[in-house]
């Protein structure tokens, strides 16, 4: 038991680093991901294309191979990060993929009607999308953006394979040296999975609800 | 032509094979009311869209204040903002306050100050009497309080006209009145309005021309007491007689 606590305090330590991967990476995918659904429904033709063949060629893709392609890759071109910054960059061009997708599919919710009005006061492209569109597409797809995050949460145990001591990598090794409570450690960590993306839904659900008070 | 606020000539659209517009010409002056009328379908409101470029057109020419409406870009969405316009369903930003409705286009395109906007915003939403609802939602708002805000935003641009396609049409009978008594107002203050609309009361009453529209073109073109009282196209004759049963 005493073995278990001591392997348990040094995986809480390892999910310090998975939810900094997860919580950088959600930011960094939003950002991308919103300004790539912008770019999707812009009137600049070039703008769509090269979005919609960034998405429909990452998001169909393996995450490992995006993995791969950016740690092994990159640095061939003489782009040379540490192991935690190629994955922040690994999962973040993954899930901006899936970001943009839902937000388009927000963006087409949005009836004609106000964006006509929005145009009709004279604003322009950019600040319709700004203040009319965009608002509105982000709050109606919380619920599916909270499934995306969830996914990259444990997506980014990937991250293990490529240098990165994340509750994974860490799991792997303990397991390695405990072998007789191979099956405690592994459930422990799953247990620890589960009960964070628990309070993700929960924060989301919460951040569903303030999105909808103010309508 | 440096009195008209709108001008249309030779203006031509079509949706497909339809023909929605054939070779409209017509003008609004300063000051002046306008009305358009019309069975549905009959181009109507695709003619009051084609003035904010909400409609593209085919050919011909649309100018406001005597300048050839231009294609997207900055120097449209300039021009916009000077012909304001209130739509059928309102179109209220749905995520905003009504006050914040009202300052959106002033904050962002007149480059007004929050503070400014904001008194200024109050008081158009007195005008329209809905001061009270200023903090709620729209969708907290009825029909009838929806349209008047909604005009009230389109007051705040300070524009030249304000174009109005069927305000009334999607309102519940006891609500249009309030809608009409605000935009008569508004026309004995000397607003330029072009109004699409069914309200043959309110054209009698406020207009100071009846353009009526069938199959995509002018049929006629006339002062109120004149257009009703003594039609003289068969199709004109024909509209009334079903609209004023």
């Amino acid at each position: 038991m005493n073995e278990l606590m001591g392997v348990i305090s040094t995986l809480l330590r390892a999910f310090v680093t998975t939810l900094e991967l997860t919580f950088l990476s959600a930011i960094l995918s939003l950002v991308v991901g919103i300004l790539a659904a912008a770019m999707r429904v812009s009137p600049v033709p070039p703008l769509r294309w090269a979005v919609s063949v960034y998405v429909r060629l990452v998001r169909n893709t393996p995450l490992t191979i995006v993995f791969f392609i950016t740690v092994f890759g990159l640095p061939q071109v003489g782009v040379n990060f540490s192991f935690f910054s190629f994955a922040l960059l690994a999962l973040t061009l993954y899930t901006a993929t899936f970001v943009a997708e839902t937000v388009r599919a927000g963006i087409q919710a949005i009836p004609i009607g106000q964006i006509e009005a929005a145009r009709s006061i004279g604003l322009t492209f950019t600040q319709v999308l700004a203040y009319v569109v965009l608002p509105q597409a982000v709050r109606s797809v919380v619920p599916p953006l909270a499934s995306t995050f969830i996914a990259l949460f444990k997506n980014s145990s990937i991250a293990s394979a490529f240098g990165v001591a994340e509750a994974i990598s860490v799991m792997t090794n303990m397991v390695n040296v405990h072998s007789t409570i191979v099956l405690s450690i592994m459930g422990a960590t799953a247990a620890i999975y589960v009960a964070l993306a628990l309070l993700f839904g929960r924060a989301f659900t919460w951040l569903e609800r303030k999105a909808l008070i103010a309508r | 032509m440096p009195d008209s606020v709108i001008s249309m000539d030779k203006v031509n659209k079509w949706f497909g094979a339809l023909h929605a517009l054939r070779d409209i010409n017509f003008r609004v002056s300063a000051g002046e009311v306008v009305v358009v009328a019309g069975p549905s379908g009959s181009g109507k409101s695709t003619m009051c869209r084609t003035i904010n470029r909400l409609e593209t057109i085919d050919s011909g020419t649309i100018r406001v204040n005597g300048e050839t409406l231009p294609a997207e870009g900055r120097e449209l969405a300039k021009l916009r903002s000077e012909v304001a316009m209130v739509f059928q369903q309102f179109n209220l930003f749905s995520h905003l306050s009504i006050l914040d409705n009202v300052t959106l286009g002033p904050i962002k395109v007149l480059r007004q100050s929050g503070a400014e906007a904001c008194k200024e915003a109050l008081g158009f939403l007195d005008r329209v009497g809905i001061g009270d609802q200023a903090h709620k939602f729209p969708a907290q708002l009825s029909g009838g309080q929806q349209q008047r805000a909604a005009i009230a935003r389109a007051l705040a641009m300070r524009p030249k006209a304000i174009l109005f396609d069927e305000p009334t049409s999607a309102l519940d009978p006891e609500m249009v009145n309030e809608v009409l008594e605000v935009m008569t107002q508004l026309a004995k203050e000397g607003m330029t309005m072009l109004v699409v609309t069914h309200e043959m009361g309110f054209a009698r009453r406020v207009a100071h021309r009846v353009i009526f529209m069938d199959a995509g073109q002018i049929v006629e073109e006339a002062p109120p007491e004149a257009f009703f009282t003594n039609p003289k196209t068969d199709r004109a004759r024909d509209f009334l007689s079903k609209i004023l049963m």
